[in-house]
């Protein structure tokens, strides 16, 4: 035995690692696939040992040749082995290896689960994370099944390093396993707003991921990433949430307007080049959206294009590309803006660089007028020459008959132009884009009647110079043209000068070399063209031409007739018949011109190409019902399909005849086909003639061989496109002349007119007149066509099922499956998590019910009432509490019949979580550098906010009525004009800014503040936090100071500045001395003493906002700063340098953060007995007691735990982690609170500021 | 999203690929050798950012790439990913190589792919990015190594006991 290990490890010694592979491969160059084999038989050997290690060492390997192609999933089930060691090494070797190759075909995949499971519930963090790392590789719909709710869990882990991975794989289980997104959207949520800045990245990064494939859910969120734009400093997070709103403003325009004036603020400030882009990149959608009727935005759109412009000039390529890249989005909307910098995007498509050139191209579509759509395309023509590598000479090629074909032809003067443009791109080598120069020329040619003899002689002319184009390479993309060119031919050949000989080019012995549906057309139209000759000698005495013909078509079909394309064979072998006949008839001298035109009479009309799918469904016609009934099993399948036909006159025997032996002809074929597809060494023919042309799925697979010609190809007798264009000059020149004398005569009519109007100016548009009067024939759609559109998406795409109303509240049935034994596990796993959060596999059913609770608000009162008193009765009031709220319960009724509209709206959530966002968006935009000056000016301008609030006591009964008119008001948006309403709106949407998604916790506290108790509801009085920090005659500065929830050694400042004189301001600069314990952040390289340049300008009357951001280490205490504030008053005589005095007093407040909580959580906080405590008493309060909570909640950054009457518990918590937890009693007018913390100073110091809070009222 | 991230030299040799997404082992490899194509033809003044692969991704996706002495390091990404902030992050990225590698050179990556491996895994997890703060990358890869170092040296012991 002991043998046995020491030879283990001895063995392990010897054994290659890693290392050792590497540098054998490296040594065995030559031999490199000999070497790798025989390592890969050692290492099977290894896998075959019993020692952990060893096999940890193989599967390393394993791994290492696994990226050099080698497939290793022969050795999944020791990959497994090695996930399971006990040991982290091994695990992780392990695991790597396993999202390397595992994916959802790997069948021992499901033997993981439990190893999964095991290492996700690890006592060792790491080992959670390497499984989490390996899963997020390998998740398949089963893994993501069974591990959902564990997973759910990990996102409330004590662990940041576990949440934000636990948070980031949720989106991997979604698109496994969509179910489970409903069940953990509420947890997700809450994690944008998670204390650690990597974590809310996680989640930012994963509600992006969703709501960029299903925006509409995700609107609802829009007020909280609002929130966090306006309060992040990650730009990274930023990035991410500037790229949603991009997706989310198309939506809502609404939204769009709220963004634009802090994204143009961050344009202004930002530094990050990144940053800049996005911001750029989302006002440009904002304005998209908005671009019907604001025509007042025309300034944001010019400082975007300025923007992009100085990033296309730049010298960094990088920028170049970018600028290009947004400079088409803002194209579709505004191409007149873009438009005025022609210069610069030609200038691009010279560049070096094929991806510029690529996206200048892309801007091209949206240059091109009238007047230089020749110029441009000619230009691009000479790039198709001189392009390398066939990648952007095929997108040049597109580009080319984009620009030219684009609304419907519009800019296209000249078609003899365009056909010739189109010919001559036919002499590209090896494009795969054949088809689309060939969709082109029947295009036009179809649509174009006038060109139509024009087109043909250029098409015979191809057909006749055929071999140029196919050349050796037979299987060319290009040869699609002559599909084009053949039908053109066929189809139009009245218009044919030498039908005869065009007759002959296309039955040439090399045609058969051609693809399988090019020669069916070739064969199809050869026939039109045999008719058009017959017809062309009729009358004719001699007839020897039309005989020459059929001889011609007999001698040369029999070729088309043994093709091994079953579409070419069927044609010829018919038309031979034909022409056979045909000829016995010409030999007697019998007229049969007629008849055989008859053949292709009738003309063709082009249909638009979703016709088909337009066309509607009549009325009381069920595509699925039987026609007639199935036939029994027992039928056998030979018997005559009766029923069909029965009822049919016998003189339909022959009809009916054809009938079944076209049927019997399609079984046959069907059969011949399959044997065929089963005979391996039938050499099969293209795929299904008919389809190719359409879709072409093989072409672009052909690999594309590329000839180097010395000589440029040209096929001779063409013309080229450059006369045209020339001669198109002329004509225009003729044309402006003749209108020049016209003008000159009408303006000596009418010399007294306005004097001169433009003399000369450069021709604009209208001017241009087609050079021949063009019908273009519009694409024909069914009568009544369904306007319905439009672009399904991929039904095999996953975000499909993604698509899911998020707002719902969330059915028992949609809970994760838990497996039950395990439930008691996870019930003692981490509870005891710093937000409180109790964790436990009941979460998402709580959850549910408390969203419930969230969305439904007051619309179910009475549901609410009897859960509240539930709760309530754990504390002390009883019995008469109960009565009074069955009182109250029966009171509801009555109000709730007054409440009109807001009771009777659909009771579902989602349309109250609509109203939310109606809500916040029919307010003014938050940051709104006015709106906000206003509130600041309207907090201070408020009178004591008694004067409404005193009078209101004695009429109880309209109470209730004036605060539901306010809601109905909310929620319908309809805007009331006086201020008082107005200002009520804006303090709480503030409140909703702060708390909004906040928890259900705080929710309900709300709720209970407005609902609870309905004799006391009565308008607040409005509130403000910024507060005066100094002022003179030319400026006023108000401040607020936040914490920063991502760093719990940080706040925030904003600072709002407005000119209060009529001068303008300039040149700001904001300094703050220092003080140990706090400290301004200056940028990087700036000294402790310099001071911040403020980054606007203000004119008269204006204000704005900037944030400066603080750190401070310790928050215990209150600090006041010292700073001054200098600027430039400028006027038209002079400019004076001033300065500004203020302190910057940083409350203990300040570095509370309103956190949610809930009761329970609560209660076992208060009972963990860690906390000091310590109380306070406030005489002669006067006013409500939901709005002293109020009051606390917003100026002091506290949730309402829990309300019951008039005692109420709060909570918050310090930037730094601290819990402090308040219960307020009122009686008479004497307010006691109670209060505990973990930091006695800090609470001392936060009581007081309470203290002073209501003495100033 | 983050469909594949590889690091190529400048023979196309691949030090280290990462899909996330799965494809069988050949068009991983097809997908190297063209996006090597695609990548080492271009000038080194150019713009980093390229379409046309046509193997991997289509349209939506780009590929964002930095040339760094004899190593490509190229991002497959999807529109929803900020182009600048990519380069960012391969940037960051490198540096955390030089800083975990000391002077990190192609030699390192060739022997040490794993390595590079669980570094990626700190960044980017599932095609998603998860960790752009790099001390904070290094300090978890540290604390990961010093575990297996710890492990490594428990396992000699109990071999040798």
């Amino acid at each position: 035995m002991a043998l046995k290990i020491v030879k283990g490890s001895i063995d392990r010694m010897f054994d290659k690692n890693l290392q050792d592979l590497v540098r054998g491969i490296r040594n065995h160059k030559e031999d490199e696939a000999k070497y790798i084999s025989t390592c890969i038989d050692e290492i099977k050997q290894e896998l075959k040992q019993d020692n952990i290690a060893v096999k940890a060492n193989a599967v390393c390997k394993l791994t290492y040749l696994q990226m050099l192609g080698y497939d290793v999933s022969w050795a999944a089930f020791n990959i497994v082995e090695v996930m399971s060691s006990s040991k982290f090494t091994y695990k992780r070797i392990g695991y790597l290896a396993a999202s390397q190759c595992f994916h959802e075909s790997t069948d021992v995949i499901m033997l993981t689960t439990n190893q999964i499971r095991k290492d996700l519930s690890s006592p060792n963090q790491y080992d959670t994370g390497v499984a989490l790392t390996g899963l997020s590789c390998f998740v398949t719909p089963d893994l993501a099944r069974d591990l959902a709710n564990d997973i759910m869990t990990l996102m409330s882990h004590t662990k940041p390093y576990i949440r934000k991975k636990a948070v980031l794989i949720m989106y991997k289980v979604f698109l496994k396993y969509p179910e489970s997104l409903r069940p953990a959207f509420p947890r997700l949520k809450e994690k944008l707003e998670d204390p650690d800045p990597g974590v809310q990245s996680a989640a930012v990064n994963v509600i992006c991921e969703l709501a960029r494939r299903n925006p509409k859910n995700y609107l609802s969120l829009a007020p909280l990433f609002f929130k966090l734009m306006t309060s992040s400093t990650n730009n990274w997070v930023l990035i991410k949430i500037i790229k949603l709103f991009g997706a989310l403003t198309p939506l809502e325009p609404r939204l769009g307007k709220k963004l634009i004036e802090p994204l143009t603020n961050l344009i202004h400030s930002t530094s990050a080049m990144s940053l800049l882009y996005e911001c750029v990149n989302t006002v440009i959608a904002v304005l998209i959206s908005l671009s019907s009727g604001m025509p007042n935005h025309s300034a944001s759109i010019q400082l975007c294009v300025q923007k992009l412009r100085i990033l296309i000039e730049d010298s960094d390529q990088n920028l170049k590309y970018l600028g290009l890249l947004a400079m088409s989005k803002i194209l579709k909307t505004h191409p007149k803006s873009v438009q005025s910098h022609k210069d610069l995007i030609l200038q691009c498509l010279d560049d070096k660089d094929e991806s510029i050139r690529l996206r200048a191209l892309d801007l091209l579509y949206g240059m091109v007028s009238k007047k230089n759509l020749m110029e441009i395309v000619k230009k691009l023509m000479l790039h198709v020459d001189k392009a390398e590598g066939t990648t952007y000479r095929d997108e040049l090629l597109t580009k080319i008959i984009d620009i030219c074909s684009q609304s419907n032809y519009q800019y296209i003067t000249n078609f003899e132009w365009y056909i010739s443009i189109l010919v001559e791109l036919t002499r590209l080598e090896g494009t795969r884009h054949g088809h689309l120069i060939a969709s082109q020329m029947l295009d036009v040619a179809i649509r174009v009647k006038a060109i139509r003899v024009f087109a043909v002689a250029q098409m015979a002319t191809l057909l006749d110079n055929a071999h140029m184009l196919t050349g050796n390479t037979q299987r060319n993309g290009i040869c699609e043209v002559l599909y084009a060119a053949a039908w053109i031919c066929g189809e139009f050949s009245e218009h044919l000068e030498n039908p005869m000989e065009t007759l002959e080019a296309m039955l040439r012995p090399k045609v058969a070399t051609l693809p399988g549906h090019i020669q069916a057309v070739y064969v199809q139209n050869a026939a039109k063209l045999f008719a058009t000759v017959l017809k062309s000698q009729e009358g004719n005495t001699d007839s020897t031409t039309a005989q020459e013909a059929s001889q011609l078509m007999i001698d040369r079909l029999p070729l088309f007739v043994q093709s091994a394309n079953l579409e070419v064979q069927e044609r010829a072998s018919c038309i031979l018949q034909l022409v056979k006949y045909i000829q016995k008839l010409q030999q007697k001298d019998v007229e049969v011109s007629e008849e055989v035109c008859a053949l292709f009479a009738g003309e063709l009309n082009p249909v638009a190409p979703k016709a088909q799918k337009k066309v509607p469904i009549p009325d009381g016609l069920d595509l699925d019902a039987w026609i007639n009934e199935p036939p029994s099993e027992s039928e056998s399948e030979d018997e005559q399909p009766k029923a069909i036909f029965s009822k049919e006159e016998p003189k339909h025997s022959r009809p009916r005849h054809t009938e079944v032996d076209e049927k019997e002809l399609a079984r046959r074929r069907e059969a011949r086909k399959q044997e065929q597809a089963n005979n391996p060494f039938y050499i099969k023919a293209s795929p299904s003639s008919q389809k190719v042309y359409q879709e072409t799925p093989g072409v672009e697979h052909i690999p594309v061989v590329q000839i180097d010609l010395s000589v440029p190809l040209k096929v001779p007798g063409l013309p080229m496109s450059d006369q045209y264009v020339k001669l198109e000059e002329e004509r225009r020149q003729k044309e402006r002349a003749e209108k020049k004398k016209k003008d000159k005569k009408k303006r000596k009519e009418k010399r007294s007119g306005r004097g001169k109007k433009h003399d000369s100016g450069p021709e604009s548009e209208e001017d241009i007149t087609p050079a021949h009067m063009v019908d273009i024939v519009t694409e024909e759609m069914p009568e009544n066509a369904l306007p319905s559109d439009d672009d399904e998406r991929d039904p095999a795409d996953p975000h499909k099922a993604l698509d899911i109303d998020l707002d719902k509240p969330l059915a028992d049935s949609e809970k994760l499956p838990v497996r039950s034994h395990r439930a008691a596990e996870v019930l003692k796993s981490p509870a005891e998590d710093e937000e409180g959060e109790n964790v436990s596999s009941l979460e998402p059913k709580k959850k549910s019910s408390k969203e419930k609770r969230e969305k439904k608000k007051d619309k179910d009162k009475d549901r609410k009432k009897s859960k509240e008193e539930k709760k309530k009765k754990k504390h002390k009031h009883e019995e008469k509490e109960e009565a009074d709220l069955l009182c109250g319960q029966a009171d509801e009724p009555a109000f709730q019949s007054e409440e009109t509209n807001e009771v009777v709206t659909p009771p579902t959530s989602t349309s109250a979580d609509v109203s939310d966002l109606d809500f916040w968006l029919s307010n003014a935009p938050v940051p709104s550098n006015t709106q906000e000056a206003a509130t600041v000016a309207a907090a201070e301008a408020a009178p004591a906010p008694g004067a409404i609030s005193v009078t209101t006591p004695d009429s109880e009964p309209e109470e209730p009525k004036d605060t539901e008119m306010e809601e109905t008001k909310s929620s319908k948006h309809k805007k009331k004009k006086q201020k008082r309403e107005k200002e009520d709106k804006e303090k709480k949407k503030k409140k909703k800014h702060h708390h909004h998604h906040h928890h259900h916790g705080d929710k309900g506290g709300e709720e209970s503040v407005q609902n609870g108790t309905v004799e006391e509801e009565e308008p607040l009085p409005p509130m403000s936090n910024y507060c005066l920090l100094a002022e003179n005659s030319y400026i006023k500065v108000a401040y607020d100071i936040q914490g920063n929830l991502q760093d719990g050694s940080q706040v925030v400042v904003s600072v709002i500045f407005e000119n209060k004189c009529d001068s303008f301001l300039k040149s700001m600069e904001f300094n703050v001395l220092d003080s140990l314990n706090s400290k301004l952040q200056r940028p990087e390289g700036s000294g402790p003493h310099d001071s911040l340049t403020i980054p606007f300008q203000l004119p008269p009357g204006v204000s704005n906002e900037a944030r400066f951001v603080f750190t401070v280490q310790s928050i215990i205490m209150p600090q006041k700063l010292k700073g001054t504030l200098t600027f430039i008053v400028k006027n038209e005589e002079s400019s004076t340098h001033e300065k500004l005095d203020f302190k910057l007093h940083f409350t203990c407040t300040s570095y509370l953060i309103t956190t949610p909580c809930y009761s329970d959580a609560f209660a076992k906080l208060l009972e963990s007995g860690d906390l000091k405590s310590s109380s306070i008493r406030l005489e002669g309060v006067n006013m409500p007691f939901h709005h002293l909570l109020a009051r606390i909640c917003f100026h002091h950054h506290f949730s309402v735990v829990e309300r019951i009457d008039s005692c109420a518990s709060m909570y918050s918590r310090s930037i730094q982690g601290h819990h402090v937890c308040l219960l307020v009693k009122i009686s008479s007018q004497t307010v006691s609170v109670d209060a505990k913390c973990d930091e006695p100073t800090l609470l001392g110091n936060v009581l007081d500021e309470i203290k002073q809070t209501f003495s100033q009222c | 999203m983050i469909k594949a991230i590889l690091i190529f030299n400048n023979h196309g040799k691949p030090r280290l690929s990462k899909f996330y997404e799965h494809f069988n082992e050949d068009i991983e490899q097809q997908i190297i050798r063209e996006t090597f194509h695609l990548v080492s033809k271009r000038d080194e003044n150019v713009c980093n950012f390229l379409e046309g692969g046509m193997l991997i991704g289509g349209s939506d996706y780009k590929l964002i790439y930095r040339h760094y002495a004899t190593l490509y390091f190229v991002f497959c990404v999807d529109s929803s990913e900020s182009e600048l902030g990519i380069l960012d992050l391969i940037q960051v990225f490198v540096e955390t190589l030089d800083k975990c590698f000391e002077n990190v050179c192609e030699l390192d990556l060739i022997f040490h792919v794993d390595k590079v491996h669980h570094i990626l895994a700190e960044m980017v997890m599932g095609g998603m990015v998860l960790e752009t703060n790099m001390n904070e990358i290094i300090t978890q890869v540290d604390l990961q190594n010093k575990m297996e170092k710890s492990e490594l040296l428990l396992a000699d012991k109990c071999s040798f006991a």
